[in-house]
Parts: C-alpha cells; structure tokens; sequence
C-alpha cells in the first residue's frame, strides 16, 4: 500500500514535471530561430491548394540541389489558420526563416516586427521590372515581393448585354455611373433575372474590403486618409463615401443585387442567373473555358474618379528573428527568376508579376484575352491602405459595408467606422511605437 | 487458537500507530490522485484566466512591437461606450431569457415522454439525441443553407399555407436572425437535458408512484406532487448548466450570422473573439470577458442562492 501510494505520488510529480517542462519549451528558448544551422524553415498558407504549393516545392527543390551550402525546409498550412500560425508562432519566438504573407498584412507584420527588411538586388529580375501592386513597401523599406497578383472585373455574356442594348465598355471608354444603373435597370426590367448584378456579398472576411473599397476610391471616397494615415474621419464618412454607401445600399433597395448572395457566386453567373458578375481575375479561365467568345471582361466603372481595383496578393519575406539571414535572402533572391513568375501564375490563373513573364503565357500575352486583367492591374491597382491598423480597418469596413446593405443609414454608419477606426488609431498612439 | 490470540496481541500496539499512518497515507493517496487534475487546471485554467484578468488593463494587442503597458482602466472606459457592447448584452440576456425556460421545458416534456414504458422508446431517445453528438458547426451550417430565402424551412412554410406566406430571409433579417438561432441552438441542445431529466425521473422511487395511484391521484396531482418535487436536484444542475451555455453563446453566430444583420445578433462571447483575433485589440476582449466572467458569476450565484436548500 505504502509503496503504492508512493508509486502513484511519483508517478503524479512526473506527470506534472513533463507537462511543465512541455509548457517551458514552448515558450523559452532564445530570440532567434527559423533555421537549424543552415536548414531554413519556410512556411506557406498553401496547404489546401496543390498547384501553387507545387511551384513552392519545385523552387525549394531546385535551390536545395543548385548549391551545397543552405537546405530549404518546407512546411504547409491551410490558408484559414496560416495567419493565427504566425501570430502564435511569434508570440512563442518560433517564427521560421521564410514565410509568405498577404498584402494587406505586409504593414502589421513589418510594424509588429515578424518581418525584416530583404535585399534582393542581384536576382535575375529587378523589383522595377514587378508590377507596383506586388512588392510589399512599409515606410520606404521592401519587406516582401509576390509573383503575382489578381484583379477585379465585370464578367458578362456579349450576346445578353447586346440583347438589351448595353454598350460593351472598353477600357478607353469605361462604364459610367450613369450608364451602369441604367444597364442594371433594363436587365432587372427584362425580368429575366431575380438579381441582375452578382458582387459576392455572401462572401466575408477580407473579401469586402478587396471588393468593394475599390468602388469607395472610385467614387473619390477612401478607408483611411492616406496623408498619414492618421485619422479616417472625414474620408470614410466623407461626401464621396457617403455618395458610395448610398449607391451600394440602392443596388439592394431596387433589386438589382441580393444582400446575400449564395454559395458560389461564380456557379450562379455560369448558370444564367445573374447577368453581371464582379469577381476576380482567378475565375476568368474558367468563365472563357465555359461561355468562350461570348464572354466580355469589362473593366471597372468609372464613378467618377476613375476605374479602381485593389491591388496586392500573397508576397514571400523573411523573418526578424530568423538566425540564417543570408541563408534565406539567398532563397528569396534565386527563386525571383522568370521561370517561377511563369509557373506561379499559370499553377493558381493569376496575373504573372512582370511583363517578360506574362509573355509567356497562353492568354497574358500582349493581345491576349486575358492580358486586359494586366492591363486593370497596371492601370487600376490601388494598394490597401500601407499601415499597421489596416486589420482593424478592414474588419469596420466590413461591418460597416454589411449593415449598409442591411439597411442602416449610410451616413451614420460609416461615421461609427470612422471614429471606431480613429479610436483604434488613437489607442494605439498611431500605430508609431 | 493461543496462537491467532499471541498474533493479535503482537499486532495491537503496531494497530494503534497504524490509524495515523494510514491516515497519513490516505491523504498522501488523496494528493497524489489530485496532483494531475490540479496542475493541468492551474496551467490551462487558472493562469489563463488570470492573465486575461491583468490583461484588461494593459493595452495589450495580438500583434505588437512594444511589450503591453499598464493603462489603468482606460478599456473599460472605452468598453462602456461602445454601442455594439451594449447590443451584445442585450442580445445575450435576449438569448437566455428565451432559451433557458424553452429548452428546460421542453427537455422535460421530451424525458417525461421517453420514460413512458412503451416499445421502441430507444429508438426516440435515440432520435432525441442525434443532435446533441453533431458538432456545432456542422449543425449550424447546416440550418444556415434551411434558413435561406429559397432554403427548406420556406419551402415548407410555403407548401403549408399552399403558397400563401413566402417566409422571410431568416439569418438576413434583423427581425428573425435572433429568434431562428435561438430555434436552431434549442433543437440541438434538448436531446442533452432531456438525458439529464431522464436520469432524474429514474431516482423517483416507483412506490410513490404507486402509493399515488392508491390514493386516486390524477396524472397531474402526480406530476405536481410526486415528480416535480423529485426533480429538485436535477432542476437546479439542468438552469445552472443551460444558463452558463446560453451566456457563452457563440459557435452559431460565429459560423452563421457573424453579428449581423445590423448588430441583432452579436453577442457578449463573439464580441469579445472578434475584437480579440479579427481585430487584434487583445486588451479590449480581455476586458469584456472579464465583465462577462463577473456576469455569469452573479447570475449563477443569484440562482444558487434561489435554489438553495430551503431548511
């Protein structure tokens, strides 16, 4: 009995020492990390998306057999949990040496100080050759660059536009506001479709601010005051966002957009049921591939103050704390080759970063059906707003752009994100510690 | 028989030494049973929750480059006048008041008809139960494609009145998104305390049932005397555990409605995720869970002390 006892009361001090021990790993050891000697760790959010992670695996494969010196480690992650990876992984000092990251987020993290500045000078493509939209900046220092990126456009049946007499726009010649509402009203009129216009607003999340905050600037409204970015009162509730709010909240009132819209907004516009579709540029293969010439990619409505699209995708940067910096600057400058702008942009049908790439490829070419949605990107693109808070402005935004189509007051509801937003700014003493 | 005696009497004095040292072995027995259940609780409960609480009043986020600052109670200051928080109160108060006599109610009549003797009664507490073992999620994204304006709830609506009411968009609302997640939140949690109040109506001993009918009581005289008097454990457990759950109300929202339609659905618990991760403002949530901890508190104690052994 007494050994018994014994046994159990060490058998319970043992228990607890290892899960101590476990808890102290996880959170000790020192402040860098990311690489084993000169085995580099990587991370991608390309878990779920096998074409693009075999891109990843081709580069790492060949930079691990072109040189004798680094070894490149790879690790995958479902996109959903890549983020609050990151965000535990550097809370814990256990950030790898390489990591992709949104656009977006390229700001928070460099600020956060996840990242550090690259130096890519030497590699076969100069960063100038890259469209601006794809290398991630932060107060004039590089923390990332993409190989691609996407863009935002109308998709359209030619033979439905021209049945009702809809002009196709150009991109020298645009839709107006005015045109655009008239094209909704004769559609909806037809009868033919419940809802005429398709923007995804089913969909969450990053999505809204993607979307539709293009449309915001287009109408001379923004999220933020860009002059630094120091208070969004007055621009997000502002008479151009305010002109917007209305706008888009008129799209459900008349019955020209669901405020919901279904499953799969894409499946929905092949199927005949909505005429108009807003969506990015990841979908227009497959809209050629079923509707083929009679597909139209239309760019943009001019709101007035020009066509607006967003700009930035995923872009690839290296870690602060990582211990092997030159290891793994050695792997972001080898992978910037045109091979791999090719391969990354015909594995996920996105747009390639640079022009030799995009001559390479079936569609992108100059004069290609495709090669319009890089003409948007160069021409269109505006980044999101370059600051730490743009998380936080993205999810006020989102709200805000949802109970607008729910039926709140535009005006006082972007005045509510607006001073959210500025709140946020001010607690956070401008984001400049 | 001299021998046995001669033992015994060899044996007394080590007897007496005995009753504390087992005593003191017992308790060492007692430590090292608890040992594993009290580490694991201090580490993922107590110093979590304890954290948090200091946290509420830093300015503390979930990406920073400045380690969090003691910043009095400038959280709470903001917190009280946030719209959005006191909507998620009044959502969340909305929410249990509803569901916490709803869904012990009908768990009730469900035990009370699932306890009747009759064949195939497995079979409906079975059924009874089905949902309880779905995962939420899944649950909920399922009655999410139910809800929609052309989903299955006004199909049948629509077929019942022979067309005559088209249903409305359930979750799109503001009117209906509360009470069709309260709807759906009660059908999935039922089967679990109607198990609860099955197990309470099998302790009622069977006499007096019996001794009722003797005396020629009526189905609801029993009911009245005999059943709900027995329940009185069990009806304490089922309002203290659907209570605490009502108020942490969550994993519908988050999948179904994220808040909205305009803030008629956002929640004490969802507020606090989302500002806390979606927003990275990790100070802020820490300050309303803390109110939301001294919340459920107080109703809880509020309960306790008006259920409490009255003698």
């Amino acid at each position: 009995m007494v050994f018994r006892t014994r046994r159990l009361a060490g058998a319970s001090v043992a228990v607890a020492a290892a899960t101590a021990l476990v808890a102290g790993c996880a959170s000790g050891s020192g402040s860098t990390s990311g690489a084993d000697g000169d085995t580099l760790t990587l991370w991608t959010h390309n878990a779920g998306n096998s074409a693009e992670l075999d891109v990843v695996k081709k580069i790492i494969k060949d930079f691990n057999t072109s040189q004798s010196k680094y070894k490149v480690k790879l690790q995958a992650f479902p996109q959903s949990d890549y983020n609050s990876s990151v965000v535990a992984a550097a809370s814990a000092n256990k950030l790898p040496c390489l990591l992709d990251v949104d656009g977006p987020n390229v700001a928070n993290w460099a600020w956060g100080g996840y990242l550090s500045p690259i130096d890519v000078s030497g590699s076969e493509v100069p960063l100038s050759d890259q469209l601006a939209s794809t290398v991630g900046r932060y107060q004039d220092k590089v923390y990332g660059f993409g190989f691609y990126d996407v863009s935002l456009a109308f998709f359209a049946r030619k033979s439905v536009l021209d049945e009702y007499g809809i002009r196709i726009p150009t991109m020298d010649k645009p839709w107006t506001k005015a045109e655009f509402d008239s094209a909704l009203a004769k559609l909806k009129k037809s009868g033919k479709f419940e809802y005429p216009l398709e923007m995804g607003t089913g969909g969450t999340g990053e999505w809204w601010s993607y979307a539709y905050s293009p449309q915001l600037q287009s109408f001379g409204g923004d999220l933020i005051d860009r002059d630094g970015y120091k208070t969004a009162s007055g621009t997000l509730d502002g008479k151009g966002s305010v002109a917007w709010a209305t706008w888009f909240q008129s799209l459900v009132s008349k019955g020209y957009m669901a405020k919901k819209s279904g499953a799969d907004p894409n499946k929905d516009f092949l199927a005949g049921k909505s005429a108009i579709q807003w969506d990015g540029s990841w979908n227009a293969a497959k809209n050629a591939e079923k509707l083929g010439d009679d597909l139209a990619i239309i760019p943009p409505v001019d709101f007035g103050n020009g066509p607006r699209i967003g700009g930035a995708s995923w872009q690839w940067a290296m870690s602060s704390s990582c211990s092997n910096k030159d290891g793994a600057q050695a792997w972001l400058k080898f992978s910037r080759q045109t091979k791999y702008f090719v391969d990354y942009a015909k594995a996920t049908g996105t747009l390639p970063g640079t022009e030799a790439a995009a001559k390479q490829i079936d569609g992108y070419q100059p004069g290609g059906k495709y090669n319009v949605l890089v003409q948007f990107a160069r021409k269109y693109a505006v980044v999101r707003p370059v600051t730490p808070a743009y998380p936080y402005i993205s999810t006020e935004f989102e709200k805000a752009a949802k109970d607008i189509l729910s039926g709140a007051d535009p005006k006082s509801a972007l005045g509510q994100a607006a001073k959210d937003i500025d709140n946020n700014l001010k607690t956070n003493n401008h984001y400049s510690d | 028989m001299t021998t046995m005696i001669a033992a015994l009497e060899r044996l007394r004095p080590v007897r007496r030494t005995r009753t504390t040292n087992a005593r003191r072995r017992e308790s060492l027995t007692a430590l090292g049973m608890a040992t594993p259940a009290v580490v694991l609780l201090v580490v993922f409960l107590v110093v979590p929750v304890t954290l948090a609480f200091a946290l509420a009043f830093t300015d503390a986020r979930l990406v920073s480059p400045t380690p969090a600052r003691f910043v009095g109670l400038r959280n709470f200051t903001l917190l009280f006048e946030d719209p959005v928080f006191y909507k998620s109160l009044r959502n969340t108060a909305y929410f249990a008041a509803v569901v916490v006599p709803l869904q012990a109610g009908l768990a009730l009549v469900l035990a009370l008809l699932v306890n009747a003797k009759v064949r195939g009664v497995n079979f409906f507490r079975t059924v009874y139960f089905l949902p309880v073992v779905t995962s939420m999620v899944v649950v909920s994204l399922l009655w999410t494609f139910l809800y929609r304006q052309d989903g299955l709830v006004n199909h049948v609506i629509s077929a019942l009145t022979l067309g005559h009411v088209d249903g409305p968009d359930w979750l799109g609302d503001p009117s209906t998104a509360m009470p069709a997640i309260i709807l759906m939140s009660v059908w999935q949690g039922v089967g679990f305390h109607m198990i609860i109040w099955l197990a309470g109506l099998q302790t009622i001993p069977a006499e007096l049932y019996e001794a009722a009918d003797l005396d020629g009581a009526t189905r609801w005289h029993r009911f009245r005397h005999v059943t709900w008097p027995g329940l009185r454990a069990t009806r304490t457990f089922v309002l203290v555990t659907i209570t605490i759950a009502a108020f942490s109300l969550f994993t519908q929202i988050r999948v179904m409605t994220q808040g909205g339609p305009l803030d008629s659905t956002t929640t004490v618990v969802h507020q606090a995720v989302h500002t806390g991760y979606d927003q990275q403002q990790t100070a802020y949530a820490a300050a309303i869970s803390l109110i939301f901890f001294v919340l459920v508190l107080s109703v809880s104690l509020v309960q306790r002390f008006l259920t409490r052994e009255k003698d």
